[in-house]
């Protein structure tokens, strides 16, 4: 049961470790941290459903009859792209968010929210 | 061809073995100086070796070109960086442990 | 059954479980940076394991190159250590993340196995259409690209566009430089390094042509080997990153001005667009390639292709280095 389908649970763990990041800690960087982390278990997860025992990469070639597929690595593609530029928006919100409050941490910043002279 | 075969895997395993100390350096090693010299190795000692290793294993000329342009690169580029963290640190203020408290 | 590899596997996630582990434990967050690189280069060689060479380019490229210079350049800008996490946050946390968890591997048991031949999706009739009918339609041994800039070249489109919207924003965000550090060399926190940083700065001087040169392989070789426009922009980037941390914002953007990649940015989305509204003009529908060549549509799809895959490099580069610049310039205040 896990060694036919051990590249599922590789994939769940991290995504537990991204996901426990990314609730747990109030800073923001590390906030970010995690949901790299997440989404880069995601991303394993779907590249190992396109894996085909013996295959090779989707470059073809008349001495190769097996490949794997080549689908999930197009989406997969777009979706690092897509990562690196939600964290670098992320990052960049972060930094004013410091240069308005003068901390980078979630719940410091919602409690100076509350005071009557919020930023 | 075997003879190239066991030269190939003599000098993969060397460069594994090298990758190893490096890594062991870098718990063992008592200063930062020291365990930047250790993950170093790892960088161009044995990354060149395994290299070497492979390419003697190359299929193709065009195959063998690019190990050898990979392993040029990386002969320039690890020991700079090494040289890198360790100046960085030097100017921050780091002092190399010397002497006696080094033996310990 | 499913070989030695299992061993690579196992071994690569081990790393991967005990970064993931590292990022969560330490509270110096320049740890934890450094340790999401490499987290991102161990993720790149499991996708070389399984054969996603593609991906495991721009992973390594994206992950381990721009995403660590991004987070070390916030890191510069804020605070570098993160206080204790209560345990009112802990505790709520670890129990969603693992009931989370357990859900998910009990769906996962109904998946079908590890890379079996006769998986579902290995038997659907579009494999065959992308593995061999692509070789007739539009000749480009690279399956990858293919797929990427002529079957599915729509969805290529909206991700130029998120790359540009991410791009606008940070500018906008990050954009104005405070106090009067626009175009003065050496006094943003990249400072260019002086006369002891010999060795960096003659070794970055050597390697900056092969660096430009390699993007520029990339971004043509796309079409018989792993590459292609996100590769290629990135990889651009990051040599100009190289060249700004040595030699100083202010020579960087001296040598690549931020009012050229101002226009770069939308200009690769433009093209990408552009050509979808010229085959659009000549009788075909939207990004159908093989309206550009009417006699001959492999070429047409070629020069689609390439017309398409140029777009995407440009803005990407472009988008990679005003982040960067961004970031670099912030600091620099009077």
């Amino acid at each position: 049961m896990i060694a036919s389908g051990y590249n599922y649970w590789m994939a769940m763990a991290l995504l537990i470790v991204g996901l426990y990041i990314l609730m747990s800690h109030a800073n923001m960087v590390k906030k970010l941290l995690g949901l790299s982390v997440f989404q880069m278990a995601v991303f394993m997860l779907y590249i190992s459903l396109g894996k085909v025992r013996f295959g090779t990469a989707p470059i073809l070639d008349s001495s190769i009859t097996v490949y794997s597929h080549p689908l999930p690595h197009v989406l997969i593609l777009t979706a690092i792209v897509v990562g690196i530029a939600t964290t670098a928006l992320g990052l960049a919100l972060v930094v004013r968010i410091h240069e308005a409050y003068g901390t980078t941490d979630e719940d410091e910043a919602l409690a100076l929210d509350r005071k009557p002279d919020a930023p | 061809m075997t003879v190239v075969l066991v030269a190939s895997w003599a000098l993969i395993t060397a460069g594994a073995v090298l990758a190893l100390t490096g890594a062991l350096g870098l718990f063992r090693l008592p200063d930062f100086y020291t365990r930047t010299h250790a993950a170093s190795i790892t960088d161009s000692a044995g990354a060149s070796l395994l290299l070497l290793g492979l390419l003697l294993q190359a299929e193709s000329f065009a195959v063998g070109i690019r190990l050898l342009l990979i392993m040029l690169f990386l002969l320039f580029t690890s020991p700079t960086a090494a040289h890198a963290l360790a100046q960085a640190a030097l100017k921050d203020g780091l002092k190399p442990v010397l002497g006696r408290a080094a033996r310990r | 059954m499913i070989g030695n590899v299992i061993l690579v596997d196992i071994a690569l996630f081990a790393i991967l479980l005990a970064a993931a582990l590292g990022i969560a434990h330490t509270r110096s967050l320049y740890s934890a940076a450094m340790l999401a690189g490499l987290f991102s280069l161990t993720c790149a060689s499991l996708f070389v394991v399984q054969d996603a060479v593609d991906v495991a380019f721009t992973e390594a490229a994206v992950g381990a190159g721009m995403s660590t210079v991004l987070f070390l350049g916030t890191l510069a800008l804020t605070h570098s250590r993160e206080r204790v996490t209560p345990p009112t946050r802990r505790v709520p946390a670890l129990l969603v993340a693992v009931g989370t968890g357990v859900l998910l591997i009990y769906a996962s048991l109904d998946l079908p196995p590890y890379a079996d031949p006769a998986n579902p999706v290995q038997q659907h009739p579009l494999t065959e259409r992308y593995l061999q009918t692509s070789q007739q339609e539009i000749g480009v041994p690279n399956v990858v690209t293919a797929v990427l800039a002529s079957y599915r070249g729509f969805d290529t489109l909206g991700e130029v566009a998120v790359i540009f919207t991410a791009g606008v924003a940070v500018l906008m965000l990050l954009g104005r430089l405070r106090g009067n550090a626009a175009g003065s060399p050496g006094t943003a926190p990249a400072g260019g390094l002086q006369g002891e940083h010999r060795v960096l700065r003659v070794v970055a001087k050597l390697l900056m042509p092969f660096i430009l040169l390699f993007a520029l392989y990339v971004q043509f070789h796309g079409d018989f080997g792993p590459g292609g426009g996100f590769q290629a922009g990135v990889i651009f980037a990051a040599g100009i990153v190289l060249y700004t941390l040595v030699f100083g914002l202010g020579h960087a953007r001296a040598v690549v001005t931020p009012g050229i990649l101002r226009m770069l940015l939308p200009l690769g989305l433009l093209l990408y667009a552009g050509v979808g509204v010229a085959t659009l003009l000549l009788g075909g529908a939207f990004l159908d390639y093989n309206a550009l060549s009417p006699q001959d549509p492999v070429q047409g799809q070629h020069l689609g292709i390439l017309l398409v895959e140029a777009g995407v490099g440009i803005t990407v580069a472009a988008a990679m280095i005003l982040l960067f610049y961004a970031f670099a310039g912030r600091g620099a205040r009077s």
